[in-house]
């Protein structure tokens, strides 16, 4: 088994807002990892750290062994340039609370955008690759609409199309499903169990506790900047230990 | 869902039929609005000060009417020529120095500032002006090594000439050129404000989103931000391009011979006729106004693809029909 993901003693601040206290986390290859925490805790600073889309103050994130955002030299710490960052991120998928789809494009140009234009991937490859992770989230019919014309449902899923076509080998999830109406999250949800069966390594940060209890090999509770909790989501969930996350999860079951 | 279902297959109740709301008041209006417009119409038609045949149809013996004769088209394609010119100019510059304003580099932002500062806030007309007389500062203007005298001097060599082309700034500078540039880069600096809050009007969520894919910051811009900008960016361009139609008049202080006003102007001094002379060239920019609208309209569209009320409507539409024949809206999911 490889880690996927290492996170050492990872500190980022605002200004003189500290953010992050030193997080500390362990993915292995083709497990789902799940966050939990109350607002602001830092959750998705957290894994906007992790695809370097936030520079961290201190610590070490590394992803399938490459460490993110720098290179050591002679002992020395070098920032990475923009196109060795750009490189790593094709790796690592993302999937947002808001979608951000691009409104400009049909649903088929979202997803064939970035292998067509940041791999320089053959056209028609691309295009039968989008079809069928289109018809993979169940969009198939989709194709030529524009996003606009999705329900956010539909959208979500489009993203994570939209993410996947880039072959990545690790997908970061920040809330997916919380700007969702209730009746449209179970199927993005559905999306997400086929991707985790498929043997993806997923970081989801979520407040859907029956889909981590169901699906996460791991659970981590974040509070105030720091991993207050961790373990099997199961028993976090079954037993939690500490005040701080039984007060959470009294909250949200 | 369901109770969608119920209400239609419920008795549709009578249209209503009512008596509408009437408004006397816009009645009266539109008939003070009716009688001026007769008059004007009148006036255009039966006073004969207007000349119509001047402006149409031969102002001398065995000449064409004054808005077709040679000058005056001359004139028409030089301000057309200026027009885009300028424009293309202003908006190349706009979008670099916008660029360079959003950047998080200091020292970058504060030169496109600058630039803008110091271009809205001199005029047009003294920029054309000064423009006109800028060779009295050079003799020639050339493409070479930077500071190649002085770099020359300091290895002990007397005038070291490394220009690998250049040209007697008297001949750049004068007329067409100057009055392009001037023109071009005050323009630099409305399009630079254009773009700049057409691309700090797009969600930051897009750029993000774009970055997470690993596309590199160029490509964020020229694929996904820009083309989104666009929206915001091409009404207010419009207004510009129109203005500057106005604005090539201009460049008769640089000057500038080649260009619609200033034919006109001409004519109107040699043969002492005025009115007709500002009709005619009152039309002209009606026209050219009137085909830049046309082109607008087409650039608009163009750039709204995916957000058309009537995108949304129509597929809306087809969700309704689908519902209807009884099948299940979304699909296999
Ligand atoms: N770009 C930023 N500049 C300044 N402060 C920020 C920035 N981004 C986040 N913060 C602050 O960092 C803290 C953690 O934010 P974060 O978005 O990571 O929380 P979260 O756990 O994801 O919360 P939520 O569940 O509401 O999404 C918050 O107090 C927030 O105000
Ligand atoms: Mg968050």
């Amino acid at each position: 088994m490889t880690e996927m993901v290492r996170a050492d003693n990872v500190h980022k601040a605002f200004g003189s807002l500290e953010v992050l206290k030193g997080i500390d986390l362990v993915v292995q290859q083709g497990e789902v990892c799940c966050v939990l925490g109350p607002s602001g805790s830092g959750k998705s600073t957290f894994l906007r750290c992790i695809n370097h889309l936030e520079k961290i103050n201190a610590g070490r994130i590394l992803v399938d062994g490459d460490l993110i955002g720098y290179q050591e030299r002679g002992g020395k710490l070098h920032e990475l340039g923009e196109k060795d960052v750009a490189r790593q991120r094709q790796s690592i998928g993302m999937v947002f609370q808001r979608f951000n789809l691009f409104p400009h494009m049909t649903v088929l140009q979202n997803v064939m955008e970035a292998p067509c234009r940041v791999k320089s991937e053959n056209k028609s490859v691309v295009r039968d690759r989008a079809v069928s992770l289109l018809d993979q989230v169940g969009l198939g019919a989709k194709k030529e609409n524009y996003p606009g014309q999705l329900s956010g449902g539909q959208q979500q899923r489009v993203a994570i199309a939209r993410a996947l076509a880039m072959r990545p080998k690790l997908m970061l999830f920040d809330e997916p499903t919380s700007a969702l109406d209730p009746e449209l999250v179970g199927e993005v949800l559905d999306t997400m169990k086929d991707l985790a069966r498929d043997g993806m390594t997923m970081v989801v940060v979520t407040h859907e506790i029956g889909f981590a209890r169901e699906v996460g090999d791991s659970l981590i509770f974040m509070d105030g900047g720091v991993v207050v909790e961790q373990g099997p989501p199961r028993e976090v969930i079954a037993n939690p230990r500490e005040t701080r996350t039984k007060a959470f999860l009294s909250k949200v079951l | 869902m369901t109770t969608e279902q119920q209400e239609t297959e419920r008795a549709r109740p009578e249209p209503i039929k009512a008596v509408p709301v009437r408004h006397p008041g816009r009645w009266v209006l539109i008939a003070v609005l009716a009688i001026l417009a007769a008059m004007f119409i009148h006036l255009l038609v039966t006073n004969d000060r207007f000349r119509w045949s001047f402006i149409f149809l031969h102002y001398q013996d065995g000449k064409r009417g004054v808005m077709f004769t040679e000058p005056v088209l001359e004139g028409l394609r030089g301000t057309i020529l200026l027009t885009i010119t300028s424009m293309v100019i202003g908006i190349v510059l706009g979008v670099i120095i916008a660029i360079m304003r959003l950047s998080p580099n200091r020292i970058l932002s504060s030169v496109a500032w600058i630039y803008t500062w110091f271009f809205r806030a001199v005029p047009r007309l003294v920029l054309a002006v000064l423009f006109g007389n800028l060779n009295i500062l050079w003799d020639r203007i050339g493409f070479g090594l930077p500071f190649d005298h002085q770099i020359g001097k300091l290895f002990g060599i007397n005038d070291l000439n490394a220009q690998f082309y250049s040209i007697k700034a008297s001949d750049l500078l004068a007329g067409f050129v100057a009055g392009m540039l001037a023109l071009g880069l005050s323009e630099g600096a409305y399009m630079a404000e254009i773009v700049r809050a057409g691309i700090q009007s797009i969600d930051p969520g897009q750029a993000e989103a774009a970055h997470a894919l690993g596309m590199s910051r160029q490509l964020v811009l020229r694929r996904v931000v820009l083309p989104q900008a666009m929206r915001v960016i091409v009404p207010p361009t419009g207004n510009e391009v129109i203005a500057m139609v106005k604005d090539t008049s201009l460049v008769a202080f640089v000057p500038v011979t080649f260009e619609l006003f200033f034919q006109l102007n001409q004519i109107s001094a040699r043969t002492f006729v005025v009115l007709p002379v500002l009709v005619a060239a009152l039309i002209w920019y009606l026209i050219i106004c009137s085909v830049l609208m046309v082109g607008q309209f087409f650039v608009e569209r163009h750039f709204s693809r995916g957000y058309g009320s009537t995108g949304r409507a129509r597929q809306r539409l087809r969700d309704i029909e689908v519902e209807q024949g009884g099948r299940i809206t979304g699909e296999a999911s």
